[in-house]
């Protein structure tokens, strides 16, 4: 070849420069960019702030209208809409008051156009009561009472009263609730066991033998120690119930109805324009706390979201131990062992196309095998007593054990593939090294391969659960329940209860939202579950982030 | 010893094909009449026939699939002295020295005739344990490839494999192989820091620490020197001196200087072939073939 030819063989031009430099490219991929990470920021922050506004105590305002009614509320909206109703368009603001007293007026929230209002004021003496039932109450304090006796009277002497005997009275209630609940449940299931021991001795040895008069006899001394248990209990719940019953509060609402309301119906009330920002702050705290250690109440909509928390960690964390140990060991025998060729093509092929099967199919899946073929099963032997006397599945329907179970599977191509790529970029010469020092392909794999393809393995988990916890729809099927009184977690033997169904903050989404008989009034709890799924999700992720990070600064170095 | 009798199909065919009868007469050059596709012989100097070999090529083929990279090496390696494989990139250097511990087991495509003798075992025995025989041997590669643990993980790896865990002889073996790559004095106050920070020169030494931790029989470099600065090829070099009479070494390098300095036998292989084969005095001062003399002093390759 000649390199003295006339014509210059790298011609300059305009264009050719403009590639070259990538000026273009730059904006291009950083677009995409910005509109990406714009997308995202928005969404959180849109839920961040409306799920993190939820509790906090909005001033509380009297609404006066033109047509004479006066309403007490939270302005929770504003918007333009243009009015049809003229021959000329225009627009009027309205504005979305939050006046609760559901059971008066039969709404929750209602618009009031600018032009119905006459004046908007906030009274001092405006309270917010939140109700074990029938939702919010708004309205001024009247007097309290116990019994007949009336202890205070007027605005300021009924709230300073209610303060002071209010929480003692909650306390009361939240303990005959808790007796109620926990150890009266405690009693049952000692009851039932108990029974069950001698369908079991029937079932195993007939009814002549001497294991049923064991059974017989051992369920009738339990029966005599839960009656007198129960009537314990049965004296302590009428000593709180009866401390509680005679008091009640005189509420008068906007419009001037008189309203009583036991005092031990009212689980918090506050009276947002005289607080401070401190006292806003303390209500603030105290709901939080209330929604994330309380059981719900009200279908849901009100509450705590205890039980749904802890069903979803301890449903993530199941998953990712099952499928993690899974999907690494199929990935290694895929990667370090099969020979390549047209099977493994296949197989690797198949596992990317059931990334992509409908998650739903799965919750088929785990309904139809996990839990009506190994779920009943394990019943047939185990838990027969169970099937035969109460016709129960324990491990024949859905159930935590399951739901990770089929989450795992769902997530298992991720893992797959993600730990094939981590091992494909462990370079082969590092095999080679290990080899030539007289290392066995097991020893390579575990001292070479698997601590460096550790970070890429991390990053499949990670997408894998951040994939399994947000999914509602094959969970529906296969365990998770609108409500669920035993947690899947608990302090009794064995502390882990896979059998057991449980509640799921993604599903508790679906629930609230969409389900409830008024969803209007619970949209600010969707939010805020949203908020706490999303909080939940970042805190598992960036546990494993961390992790990742720190295996890599020990295993991926730079050098040139 | 009787040769191993290989009797799996492909080493029964004879590999090596005589050149048409019509075709005209080879080249008298025989580098270009090896590039034209005849066969040549090799020329082996009568010494090397008389030292005792510790491993014995014995007419080895190899295949990277369809194409041949190895024709008909024969050639015993004396025991516990230095043997320079030299020649020009691409000649199959790389490729004999991963066939004497199996490497190229590993490569798929890879398929062999012939057979290689380790102390008269044969290497290509379907009864060989590979791991064992990998043992006995020692290599470093072309390129550095440090593992991903700690320095001192790194140099002991062998005797971790073989359950070693005291940790009076890991230190002492660290640091005497620490010593002997020269990597000592640049690595004792980070022993326990990620191998993959140091620097290419520094992996390359770390790499030849833990290819001789294990006291390995034969030892395989290849250019082990391609990364360094002089200084610590110095070393390496003075390292080889070291184990000449107690190791056989076989090392690529294509270094004329470093080839002759430190080899008691050179052997010049051209195109998957071997073309002469000496001591190395012989074949830098009086080769046979004149080509091997245009090789050795830069006038071709
Ligand atoms: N894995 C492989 N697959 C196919 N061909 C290969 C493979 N490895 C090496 N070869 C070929 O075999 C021949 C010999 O390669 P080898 O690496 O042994 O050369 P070398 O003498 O070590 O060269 P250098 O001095 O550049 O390292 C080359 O033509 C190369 O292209
Ligand atoms: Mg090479």
């Amino acid at each position: 070849m000649s390199f003295n030819k006339q014509s210059p063989r790298r011609l300059r031009s305009a264009h050719s420069s403009l590639a070259a430099h990538g000026e273009a490219w730059v904006w291009l991929t950083g677009g995409s960019l910005a509109i990406a990470i714009g997308m995202i920021t928005g969404l959180l922050l849109f839920i961040t702030v409306r799920g993190a506004s939820t509790f906090w105590p909005a001033a509380m305002e009297l609404v006066e209208l033109t047509d004479g009614r006066r309403v007490l509320g939270e302005i929770t909206a504003r918007e333009e809409v243009i009015d049809q109703s003229d021959d000329v368009p225009k627009p009027i603001s309205r504005k979305l008051v939050r006046t609760a007293n559901f059971e008066i007026d039969g709404k929750h929230y209602e618009w009031f156009d600018q032009g119905e209002i006459l004046q908007i004021s906030l009274p001092e003496w405006a309270t917010a009561v939140e109700r074990l039932e029938g939702g919010r109450f708004h309205g001024f304090p009247l007097r309290l009472l116990e019994g007949d006796r009336i202890v205070a009277e007027g605005s300021a002497q009924t709230w300073q009263a209610f303060v002071a005997v209010h929480a003692a009275a909650r306390r009361r209630c939240c303990e005959a609730l808790r007796i109620d609940r926990h150890d009266r449940g405690v009693l049952q299931r000692e009851l039932r066991a108990a029974r069950l021991a001698v369908v079991q001795a029937d079932l195993d040895s007939g009814r002549e033998s001497s294991t049923f008069a064991a059974a017989v006899a051992s369920e009738q001394s339990v029966i005599k120690r839960t009656a007198s248990q129960s009537v314990v209990l049965d004296q302590k719940t009428a000593a709180l119930r009866n401390a509680n019953v005679a008091w009640r509060v005189e509420f008068a609402t906007a419009a001037g109805e008189k309203k009583m309301l036991a005092l031990d119906s009212i689980v918090r009330a506050w009276q947002p324009n005289r607080l401070s920002v401190l006292g806003k702050l303390g209500v603030y705290g105290a709901r939080w706390r209330e929604f994330l250690v309380d059981d719900p109440r009200e279908a849901n909509s009100a509450g705590g979201v205890f039980p749904a928390i802890l069903g979803t960690v301890a449903m993530t964390l199941i998953m990712s131990l099952l499928v993690a140990p899974f999907g690494v060991l199929a990935a290694l025998y895929l990667r370090e062992y099969a020979t390549r060729g047209p099977l493994t093509t296949a197989v690797r092929i198949a596992i990317n196309n059931l990334a992509g099967v409908p998650s739903i199919v799965y919750g088929a899946f785990g309904l139809g095998f996990f839990c009506y073929v190994l779920g009943a099963g394990i019943d047939d032997i185990f838990f027969q007593a169970s099937l035969v006397a109460d016709n129960q599945p324990t491990f024949g329907t859905g159930g935590l054990l399951w739901a990770s179970l089929t989450l795992a599977l769902l997530t298992l191509p991720v893992v797959i593939v993600a730990t094939e790529e981590a091992l494909s970029a462990v370079p082969n010469s590092m095999r080679e090294g290990s080899y030539a020092c007289g290392a066995g392909k097991w020893q390579t794999i575990r001292r070479i391969v698997l601590p460096r393809a550790l970070p890429g393995i991390m990053t499949g988990l990670i997408l894998a659960m951040a994939r399994g916890a947000g999914e509602v729809a094959p969970l529906m099927l296969v365990g998770v329940k609108k409500l669920a009184v035993d947690l899947p977690i608990d302090s009794r033997f064995p502390f882990v209860h896979p059998e057991r169904e449980f509640m799921h903050l993604a599903y508790l989404i679906y629930d609230v939202g969409f389900q409830s008989p008024n969803s209007q009034a619970a949209r600010p709890m969707v939010f805020t579950i949203t908020f706490l799924l999303i909080a939940i999700i970042v805190l598992l992720n960036g546990t494993a982030v961390w992790i990742r990070s720190r295996l890599q600064r020990r295993f991926i170095a730079q050098h040139f | 010893m009787q040769p191993q009798i290989d009797n799996r199909p492909e080493n029964r065919v004879n590999a090596t094909i005589p050149p048409q009868q019509s075709t005209p007469p080879p080249p008298a050059d025989r580098l270009l009449a090896v590039a034209a596709g005849y066969e040549v012989p090799t020329e082996v100097h009568e010494q090397v026939l008389n030292e005792s070999p510790v491993l014995e090529i014995d007419r080895f083929n190899l295949w990277y699939g369809t194409k041949q990279a190895l024709h008909g090496i024969t050639m015993p390696i004396p025991d516990k002295k230095v043997t320079a494989l030299v020649g020009p990139s691409g000649c199959g250097k790389s490729t004999l020295l991963r066939s004497v511990n199996r490497l190229n087991d590993l490569v798929q495509s890879v398929r062999i005739t012939g057979d290689m003798r380790l102390n008269g075992d044969s290497i290509y025995d379907p009864r060989m344990d590979v791991i064992d025989l990998r043992k006995r041997m020692g290599m470093v590669f072309q390129k550095p490839n440090p593992f991903p643990m700690s320095i001192y993980e790194n140099v002991v790896y062998s005797l971790r494999i073989d359950g070693e865990n005291n940790r009076g002889v890991l230190d002492e073996v660290c640091e005497a192989s620490l010593r002997g790559a020269a990597l000592w004095d640049e690595a004792k106050d980070r022993l326990y820091d990620s191998a993959l920070g140091l620097s290419g020169g520094q992996q390359q030494r770390l790499c030849i620490a833990r290819a001789i931790a294990a006291e390995p029989e034969v030892l395989l470099l290849d250019e082990p020197c391609s990364a360094l600065d002089p200084i610590a090829t110095g070393k390496v070099e003075d390292l080889i001196q070291e184990l000449r009479g107690r190791y056989s070494v076989l090392i690529v390098t294509h270094n004329m200087q470093q080839a002759s300095r430190t080899s008691d036998y050179t052997a010049f292989m051209y195109l998957g072939r071997l073309i002469e084969y000496g001591p190395t005095t012989e074949i830098f001062t009086k080769p046979i073939l004149h080509e091997t003399e245009a090789y050795v002093t830069g006038r071709f390759g």
